[in-house]
């Protein structure tokens, strides 16, 4: 009974092993899929070498162990070495064929990744800042730009470019479901592509050290289908809805007159700081922070007054508001849909 | 007086003649002015082994802030500073000043059958600048200067704008001094291996060990450089406003890390090829027969070394450089392995083909096969470029250069250490205690880093102080921390071991392993002049091989510290040479340059003023032996025969 | 005595020594009262019934920390202080990085500088700021001239080259209005 029930607690665990949203082997794309199909190829590959190599070393020990203390070496054994010679020149030669087709299967699973084209695709502009992303979906006409930060949607089944920038570090973009690491490197741009298969939420993190707050700094990618992905769009382009009720618009005169004006930018109004994440749709993430706080009335809250607490060493300043002066901040900023 | 010296002298054997002229210097100063190789080779190895437990101390906080998510028990600012000097030390303080410097100034004169390494006093200086290369890092830490960006400080991050303070320059003099050390070991140890091998100990006669240590060496003095050059670009690009690295003035981030993996792949194999050397040395001792294909392992060693410089862009494919030419860096990864599996299959066939004896050395030996054979595998999984953009700077590519580094330095380091102890301490270490060491070790090891693997597949980056609960890493992390207590406490049961057989452990004598090297022809611990007579080799065992009536190399003056020159290739006795004996003067140099080196952090001044003590230092230093006959004599006065 | 446990006392009897020093300490966390924005600040040195000055911690934290030096770098940057005073030039606003104070050059007229303003131009930023952020740019404006110690003041920053760094600015002896305000 108890050996039953560890039995299944313990491939609980093992199954916990493979589980998780942000995971290499949970593709959500065409890219992330052929890099696990390569891994699992590759996994396979050496597992059987593994195996294979600690039994001839267990074999080579049980058939030559002894206890016995004689200690004069043994000066010749032709007959063995000649037969050696032969084992480890075949060896030799399946490794290298091995190795061979290890290459052959990497280099032809990065051309699959790399080499995709697309006419007229979305592409989307990630630039890497300590400890948050800033996201714009560029544009020729610039209002018609969508600026965001750590939530990035996109359309599903529809490759996407995403073209890269730092805005002081090294940062590295990765969302392990959709695609793997790209880093932000500070005066290079490149590009690559990413596409998710099934609408859903990606988490993706920073992967590359960045300083104080590294492990604080993960995003999400959002694919969802193209209609809601065009209204998401036209949506994050209106500029903010003005305040209705006088507790908000208490609100947004505490915004205006404290220093959250010095970083941040609510399209609308007067703030137009481009320090801090782009707030004109803040109630409309699923996150702040950088994935770090949900975006509920109390976590924002928590993160306006203690963000140093809650991610110490990061860039925003503590804010210890009155009350009222906080609650109304915090109303206008859940109405900035 | 004349008299009674000219009664006295005849009377004095030839052994008291050599202790007299090799004899460690006594009192206080003595200590310092020792340049004798076993004594710098021990003190090279106590003094990386404490960085080590230091090192490893900041490992076990490092276990116990990620045990728990969100845990705050570590700040961000500590973390930061915990894992760039675990990384530090571990790479630059430990695993090279151990297995490179440590066990290569110990071992290679023994070996070689010479009285003393070359140019000793090189080598004492080498040490003393490595302690306050270590000492600079780590007093940087207790002063909350410890470096933060990480153990390779990428710029920008580690740059003037992203690391205010003195922080990553204490980490860039800390490199040029332990690579100022492993450079001038390397050339001590690269000339003692070709020109102080005893006579008949040609090329192809040499000892696995002194081939290796002699690539090693090269290697060294090729990968070196790279990361002093680097280092001090950094550091000009922090204090003396160059621009090397900043790209708004037509500087490049990416030629940092180019020049950094440049010298961080070869360094991987500096670290890993020492092991190999050792476990290419134990396993015929403790297989009781001559290695299998020498030939082929000597190959294998020559191409890691050429391989090993080809191989660098492997650690930089996320950065976007194109397919192409990171398919090239993919061939050249997987083509290093092979020279990596000829050795493993020549292991292999010396053990079936010779009579194993399971003792302790050999049994961390076989902890190091099946280590590192995962590292070594995984490292292919990482050799491929798509693979690599899932698992690079993952908790993944932790576990595997655990797995290689811990597998192919510290298992071999612990075969060598319980292999040579006894020849260092004269007294054997506790078998049992060895066996619960190993278990302790070896189980927590793997349960530590096994589990890395998953928590890398399972999206937990590198360089994290805390991770969200929702991830679901917990448990894993959980179990990794706990495999942290095995191995500390496998730790303390070697501390405890090492130092109850120092003081009560059974004598050991000249050779309790019936070893072949020239090591264990002299006895335990070596006196100061490590051979009584020098000896002559006529195979490759030197001590297996040995003629029943092998000569010995006579004329070797003993009242003044010579050593016999052979030539590189067949080592036919060449000249005689006086080496420089006991002196204060590598000891002052290396405090001199201490001061310039630490100067230059704040002004780069330094390096100017503090360049006059090094001169008078330097002067001190090479000023005239007096009494020296004619130092190269070309005819030998005795008699050698092959 | 052995000396390598020489060399272990003397190593840690120097770090017990020189763990005092704050160079490189990094507060991350400010204190509540040094989170607050400063919404009252004196006119003048020279005006005794107005609020007291804040005066700044001694030794200054700030001034004395090159983590929070280089925070006010970034600051003066993030809050366009640039935009009128350049890289310490001046354009708009007058330059920083010479000899010459208007409004003095100890850091309580700086910090009265820049929350009340000043006239002709220099905006205040009362309620904007907090304290602890007006203190790092303060001392950040005091290294522009070379008057903090250089193991303190930044470095070059990864921009174009167009003046040396705080860290390499000669010491500007300030004149104009000189010594510390009366309280």
């Amino acid at each position: 009974m108890i050996a039953a029930s560890n039995s299944v607690r313990v491939a609980a665990i093992l199954a916990s092993f493979f589980q998780g949203e942000h995971n290499s082997l949970h593709p959500a794309g065409p890219f992330s899929t052929n890099i696990e199909w390569l891994y699992w190829a590759i996994f396979w590959i050496v597992f059987v070498a593994f195996v294979l190599t600690i039994l001839a070393f267990a074999r080579a020990s049980a058939k030559t162990y002894s206890r016995s203390e004689e200690m004069l070496p043994i000066m010749k054994n032709e007959e063995g070495d000649r037969k050696a010679k032969w084992a480890v020149g075949t060896a030799i030669t399946i490794t290298l064929l091995t190795l061979f087709a290890v290459l052959f299967m990497s280099v032809i699973t990065g051309k699959k990744v790399e080499g995709m084209s697309s006419s007229n695709p979305v592409t989307i502009q990630i630039t890497g800042h300590q400890w948050w992303w800033e996201v714009t979906y560029p544009n020729p006409q610039a209002d018609q730009t969508v600026i965001t930060a750590n939530e990035i949607h996109i359309p599903v089944g529809k490759p996407v470019v995403i073209l890269t920038s730092s805005a002081d570090v090294i940062h590295s973009f990765w969302a392990p479901s959709v695609h793997g690491k790209r880093d932000l490197i500070p005066g290079y741009s490149s590009a690559f592509w990413i596409q998710a298969d099934q609408p859903g939420t990606y988490p993706g993190r920073c992967a590359e050290f960045c300083g104080l707050q590294h492990a604080h700094m993960g995003f999400s990618i959002i694919a969802e289908d193209e209609a809601t992905f065009e209204a998401w769009e036209q949506q994050q382009l209106q500029p903010a809805s003005d305040p209705q009720s006088a507790e908000t618009q208490h609100g947004r005169e505490v915004f205006l007159t404290h220093t959250c004006v010095m970083c941040h930018t609510i399209r609308g109004t007067d703030a137009g700081s481009r320090v801090g994440p782009d707030l004109t749709h803040l109630a409309s993430r699923k996150m702040i922070a950088a994935e770090t706080l949900p975006n509920t009335t109390g976590a924002l809250a928590g993160w306006i007054v203690d963000p140093q607490g809650i991610k110490p060493g990061n860039k925003m300043t503590p804010n210890p508001l009155a009350a009222d002066d906080l609650n109304a901040l915090v109303t206008y900023l859940r109405t900035l849909q | 007086m004349a008299i009674s010296e000219a009664i006295v002298l005849p009377q004095e054997t030839s052994e008291a003649r050599l202790e007299r002229t090799w004899g460690r210097p006594r009192g206080f100063w003595g200590w310092f002015m020792n340049v004798h190789h076993t004594a710098i080779g021990v003190r090279f190895m106590v003094t990386s082994f404490i960085f080590f437990l230091l090192g490893g101390v900041l490992a076990a906080m490092m276990r116990f802030q990620l045990s728990r998510p969100e845990n705050n028990a570590i700040g961000p600012d500590l973390y930061n500073q915990i894992f760039t000097v675990h990384g530090s030390t571990m790479i630059f303080l430990f695993a090279v000043p151990m297995m490179f410097q440590g066990f290569g100034v110990y071992v290679v004169p023994l070996i070689c059958g010479t009285r003393n390494i070359a140019f000793p006093r090189l080598n004492a200086f080498s040490y003393y600048i490595y302690v306050v290369g270590g000492l600079l890092l780590w007093v940087g830490l207790f002063l909350k200067t410890g470096a933060d960006a990480g153990w390779f400080s990428y710029v920008p991050l580690s740059g003037p704008e992203f690391t205010p303070g003195k922080r990553s320059d204490f980490w860039a003099q800390m490199i040029t001094f332990t690579e100022v050390s492993a450079l001038g070991v390397a050339i001590c140890l690269a000339t003692t291996i070709l020109r102080q091998r005893a006579p008949g100990m040609t090329l192809n006669r040499m000892p696995v060990i002194l081939w290796e240590k002699l690539v090693i060496s090269f290697m060294v003095i090729f990968a070196m450089p790279a990361v002093m050059v680097v280092s001090s670009m950094l550091l000009m690009d922090r204090t003396v406003n160059t621009q090397f690295f900043n790209p708004a003035n037509g500087g490049d981030v990416l030629l940092y890390q180019h020049l950094f993996w440049f010298f961080g792949h070869p360094e991987v194999y500096i670290i890993f090829l020492p092991g190999a050397t050792i476990v290419s040395t134990l396993v015929p001792v403790f297989s009781r027969r001559h290695i299998f294909g020498y030939t082929a392992i000597i190959t294998s060693v020559v191409a890691t070394g050429f391989l090993g410089f080809g191989v660098w862009v492997h650690h930089m494919f996320a950065t976007g450089i194109p397919q192409m030419s990171a398919s090239f860096f993919t061939a050249a990864t997987l083509m290093i392995v092979i020279p990596t599996a000829v050795q493993f299959y020549c292991w292999i066939a010396t053990i079936w083909n010779g009579r194993l004896q399971l003792k302790l050395p050999m049994l961390w030996v076989f902890g190091f096969f099946f280590v590192f054979l995962i590292g070594g595998l995984s490292g292919v999984m990482l050799a491929s470029v798509p693979v690599d953009w899932q698992v690079h700077d993952t908790f993944f590519v932790v576990a595997h250069f655990h797995y290689v580094l811990i597998g192919g330095a510290l298992f071999p380091m612990f075969a060598g250490l319980y292999y040579w102890i006894p020849k260092m301490t004269g007294r054997m270490m506790n078998d049992l205690l060895g066996k619960i060491h190993f278990w302790l070790f070896f189980i927590g090891f793997n349960l530590t880093f096994f589990t890395m693997h998953f928590l890398g597949l399972r999206g937990m980056p590198r360089r994290v102080y805390t991770y969200p609960a929702e991830m679901d890493w917990g448990g894993l992390n959980m179990l990794a921390s706990i495999g942290a207590i095995f191995m500390t406490a496998g730790l303390l049961v070697f501390m405890v071991n090492f130092f109850q057989s120092k003081a009560t452990g059974k004598l050991a004598g000249r050779d309790p392993w019936k070893a072949g090297t020239l090591d264990w022809a002299v006895p335990s611990p070596p006196p100061a002049y490590n051979f009584l007579e020098l000896p002559t080799v006529n195979g490759r065992e030197a001590l297996w091989d040995a003629a029943p009536n092998q000569p010995i190399v006579t004329g070797v003056r003993d009242d003044i510290p010579e050593v016999l020159i052979t030539n590189s290739l067949d080592s036919e006795p060449q000249h005689k040479e006086e080496l420089p004996g006991a002196s204060i003067w590598p000891f002052l140099t290396s405090i001199t340059v201490s001061i310039a080196f630490i100067w230059s952090i704040f002004s780069p001044w330094g390096i100017a003023y503090g360049a006059i003590p090094v001169v008078v230092t330097l002067i001190g230093w090479l000023w005239p032996r007096g009494h020296s006959p004619s130092p190269r004599q070309s005819v030998l006065e005795g008699k050698w025969t092959r | 005595m052995n000396p390598t446990r020489l060399i272990i006392a003397i190593s840690l009897a120097a770090s017990a020594l020189m763990v005092a020093c704050s160079r490189e300490e990094r507060v991350l966390r400010p204190s509540p009262s040094a989170s607050q924005v400063v919404n009252e600040a004196q006119v003048s040195g020279l005006n005794p019934g107005a609020n007291p000055l804040p005066t700044p911690p001694t030794p200054s934290i700030y001034e004395e920390s090159a983590y929070a030096v280089s925070e006010g770098k970034t600051l003066f940057g993030q809050y366009n202080c640039s935009g009128c005073h350049a890289n310490g030039g001046g354009g708009i606003g007058p330059p920083l990085m010479d000899n010459n104070w208007i409004y003095g050059s100890e850091p309580q007229n700086i910090f009265t500088t820049i929350v009340q303003g000043r006239p002709n131009g220099m905006p205040s930023f009362r309620n904007r700021i907090p304290e602890y952020q007006v203190w790092e740019l303060v001392a950040f404006v005091r290294s522009l001239s070379g008057l903090l110690p250089k193991d303190v003041a930044p470095s070059r920053n990864d921009q174009l080259y167009v003046k040396p760094p705080e860290a390499s600015m000669p010491k500007q002896t300030p004149v104009g209005i000189t010594g510390k305000p009366s309280q």
